[in-house]
């Protein structure tokens, strides 16, 4: 257990300065912007004012809020005071609400959405991937094609092929939003009934998406691994076959899970892009709004979710992994 | 090199991935050169379907033909399924009409005893007064489409009065080959209007411009990382790393959604766009060039360059890039799919080019979906640029299995 705990401690020190890395980028980077935003939304808020002095005002009382007549380093306590606090400002387009309360809302369909995708997806891809090496044959040649060519597709086009072909074509399921638009939500069965139904679309097109990418990495990964020597060797033991698929399947699965871990960024943003497809109540949606309404605190909010989100993601995985892989342990121990 | 060359093209996998990135890339390069349109021109409609547009004037005043072919009947198809439907429910229901007397597929006979039976003032019990007014609807269509009555065209002389030459006749044809005006939309046309094929043509090349700007920045940039880190070592090494590891963790969509709305909208053309994706996707390219570069910075040939007095760059040009070139074009193509991808994906989200001058793949798909092609059937404003997105990258992909598994010869099958 000793060995362990460097083995951990590392790792959170590492996703740690990860974070500090991403919120100074999320802080810095809007406010690269040409032209400051503050008198973007001012202009906005002033429309129609004749009175120079009463617009002078308005973008005065607009710099002190947003704080930007003070020196980039106040600013910058200040953004990480208020983050520590929760407080991520005022939302532009829709204000008064804080940018915290739309967000605490969106988060949780995001999550419930992609987390199980991908879990299942990967899940789904490595079984395919191994057995499409193991079988071999016409099996493999015909669906290592068309996983390559599924994993090819970006996740926002199998959305939009599944919400035209089940959603309008055949009407099998609804093609947008996270619930029926009669409703208010609450945990009634209906409203969970009609939340499951508007689930299946945005769920299966994340799922086959993930299958595909997984599927190739785990094939050729167990390809590898079933030349090895050590299968070779069991082989002439006369180790049941099923026992040596275990070994394989066992060893293969470890770089795969690395990979997941890498590729879990790139994944999420597809997925993120598919909600806005089906205008899932989610947070690519909700960042969508964000961007055509120039709502640079919105913006700012979601990104830095969606970053916290990933890095938990990533170090989950990865802690994951030092109990699976026993050479870590072995590692450590040294 | 020949030698090289040859085995590559002896995997299967290459072969295709190339046969289909070389259609395409002719398809790109000799496609304009025959048609000759801007593909940004609004000539169409909102969302016309694919077909062959004909001037209507210009078939009237076509020189005619006579064939003997039931038009009548023709026309009769174009009863949909679910209207069809509901005169069988009708006829058995209200018709007096036996279940074994009508066919669902005969459409003319069908016709034929909807004509004889249907009349508005039958007692139609169980019908609420919204659904008898679909039925008589569905009557007036069906009488209209089988109505056999004379259309006229009038000429108006000077004095404003009009006057008919003579009545259409229903069995008179013109040769399409003889009408002046007509336009073919082989994939319709988008919410503007402009042809989707011209337009899909055009934008496969930006995007494949962009995928090339990218994946070059992306490359260079991830190849001199790499090989910094991974021949000089130690410091350099250490820092080079912790800003790579750092770059892999935070996710790259939400590094490009920063700076692509921080340059603002002004400047955002297609070269910023394809530079801002080629400088955030280099770090996978300098971690495993880095990788790579450590197992050979001990060989024996690269200690004999030292030995020798070689200079820094002789020996990573001469000694090392060579051993990690295959690599190198292999990520290249990788870099290039991904860009490809990275701007669809920001068009999608309204980050895209922002321009009106040129079309790129994910533009078309976000006017698409701005227009809500999909709720609206209109699929092939959407199909072919997402078959167009997934053929490229699918082609990249393959060649670069292919390379894999010839530089990698564990990997053959």
């Amino acid at each position: 257990m000793k060995g362990y705990k460097k083995y951990y401690s590392n790792k959170i020190i590492w996703y740690l300065l990860t974070f500090v890395v991403a919120v100074i980028l999320n802080f810095i980077l809007p406010r690269l912007m040409p032209g400051n935003p503050v008198s973007a939304i001012a202009i906005r808020a002033t429309k129609g004012m004749t009175s120079q002095t009463a617009i002078q005002k308005v973008y005065e009382e607009y710099a002190n809020t947003f704080g930007i007549n003070q020196p980039l380093y106040v600013q910058f306590f200040e953004f990480v005071k208020n983050l520590f606090k929760g407080n991520l400002g005022v939302s532009f387009m829709y204000y008064p609400r804080t940018v915290s309360d739309i967000l605490a809302k969106s988060v949780w369909w995001t999550i419930c959405l992609q987390l199980p995708a991908i879990i299942v997806g990967w899940f789904l891809g490595n079984i395919l991937g191994a057995i499409a090496a193991y079988v071999r044959g016409v099996w493999d040649k015909g669906i290592l094609p068309s996983f390559l060519f599924l994993s090819n597709m970006p996740a926002f086009g199998m959305a939009i092929l599944l919400q035209f072909f089940f959603g309008v074509y055949l009407k099998w399921f609804p093609t947008a939003l996270g619930y029926g638009y009669d409703m208010n939500p609450n945990l009634s069965l209906k409203f969970i009934g009609s939340v499951i139904y508007h689930y299946q679309l945005p769920f299966w097109s994340i799922v086959l998406i993930t299958i595909g990418g997984q599927a190739i990495g785990m094939r050729s990964m167990s390809i590898y691994e079933l030349n090895e020597d050590y299968v070779k060797y069991s082989r002439f033991l006369g180790i049941k076959d099923s026992k040596i698929v275990k070994y394989v399947f066992r060893n293969s699965m470890l770089p795969q899970i690395t990979g997941l871990a890498l590729s879990l960024g790139t994944m999420v943003g597809g997925a993120l892009v598919s909600e806005i497809i089906f205008s899932y109540p989610g947070l690519g949606t909700t960042l969508l709004a964000a961007i055509s309404g120039r709502d640079y605190p919105l913006i700012s909010g979601c990104t830095l979710i969606i970053t916290i989100m990933v890095l938990i993601a990533n170090l989950a995985v990865e802690i994951l992994y030092g109990f699976i892989d026993p050479r870590v342990k072995a590692a450590q121990q040294d | 090199m020949k030698n090289l060359i040859k085995q590559v093209f002896h995997s299967p996998k290459f072969v295709v991935g190339f046969v289909i990135f070389i259609v395409i890339f002719f398809m790109i390069i000799f496609y304009p050169l025959f048609i000759k349109a801007d593909p940004l021109d609004m000539v169409g409609g909102l969302f016309n379907k694919p077909g062959t547009y004909v001037a209507v004037k210009d078939v009237v005043q076509t020189d005619e033909y006579t064939l003997k072919i039931n038009t009548a009947l023709a026309r009769l198809k174009s009863i949909s399924i679910a209207d069809k439907q509901s005169m069988v429910d009708w006829l058995i229901k209200f018709g007096n009409v036996k279940k074994t007397e009508v066919d669902i597929d005969e459409v003319a006979t069908l016709v034929d005893l909807w004509q004889k039976n249907y009349s508005s003032k039958v007692v139609q019990k169980g019908l609420l007064a919204a659904e008898k007014m679909n039925y008589v609807r569905l009557n007036n269509k069906i009488n209209q489409l089988i109505n056999s009555g004379d259309v006229y065209i009038a000429t108006k002389d000077k004095d404003g009065v009009l006057s008919s030459t003579k009545p259409l006749d229903p069995q008179a044809f013109v040769n399409t080959k003889d009408i002046v005006n007509k336009k073919t939309f082989i994939l319709g046309t988008d919410n503007f209007g402009r042809d989707v094929l011209t337009e899909l043509v055009a934008a496969m090349g930006t995007s494949l411009k962009i995928g090339l700007v990218a994946g070059t920045i992306a490359t260079l940039f991830g190849l001199v990382l790499g090989l910094l880190a991974g021949y000089v070592g130690g410091t350099l090494d250490d820092f080079i790393m912790f800003v790579t590891n750092i770059f892999t963790v935070i996710p790259s969509f939400i590094l490009l959604v920063l700076i692509s709305f921080s340059v603002g909208e002004s400047a955002r053309g297609v070269m910023l766009t394809a530079a801002i994706i080629g400088f955030t996707s280099w770090p996978w390219t300098t971690r495993s060039v880095r990788s790579q570069v450590i197992s050979l910075r001990n060989r024996n040939h690269v200690n004999l360059s030292k030995l020798s007095g070689h200079s820094l760059p002789r020996i990573i040009l001469t000694d090392i890039l060579p051993y990690v070139a295959s690599y190198v074009v292999m990520a290249f193509i990788l870099q290039i799919s991904s860009g490809i991808l990275a701007e669809a994906q920001l068009s999608m989200i309204g980050l895209g080019p922002a321009t009106t001058k040129v079309s790129t793949l994910g533009l078309m798909l976000n006017w698409a979906m701005a227009y809500k092609a999909p709720l609206t059937g209109s699929w092939w404003a959407f199909l072919p640029v997402i078959l167009a997105i997934t053929l490229i990258s699918f082609s990249l992909n393959l060649m670069n299995t292919g390379l894999d598994q010839v530089f990698n010869p564990q990997l053959r099958d």
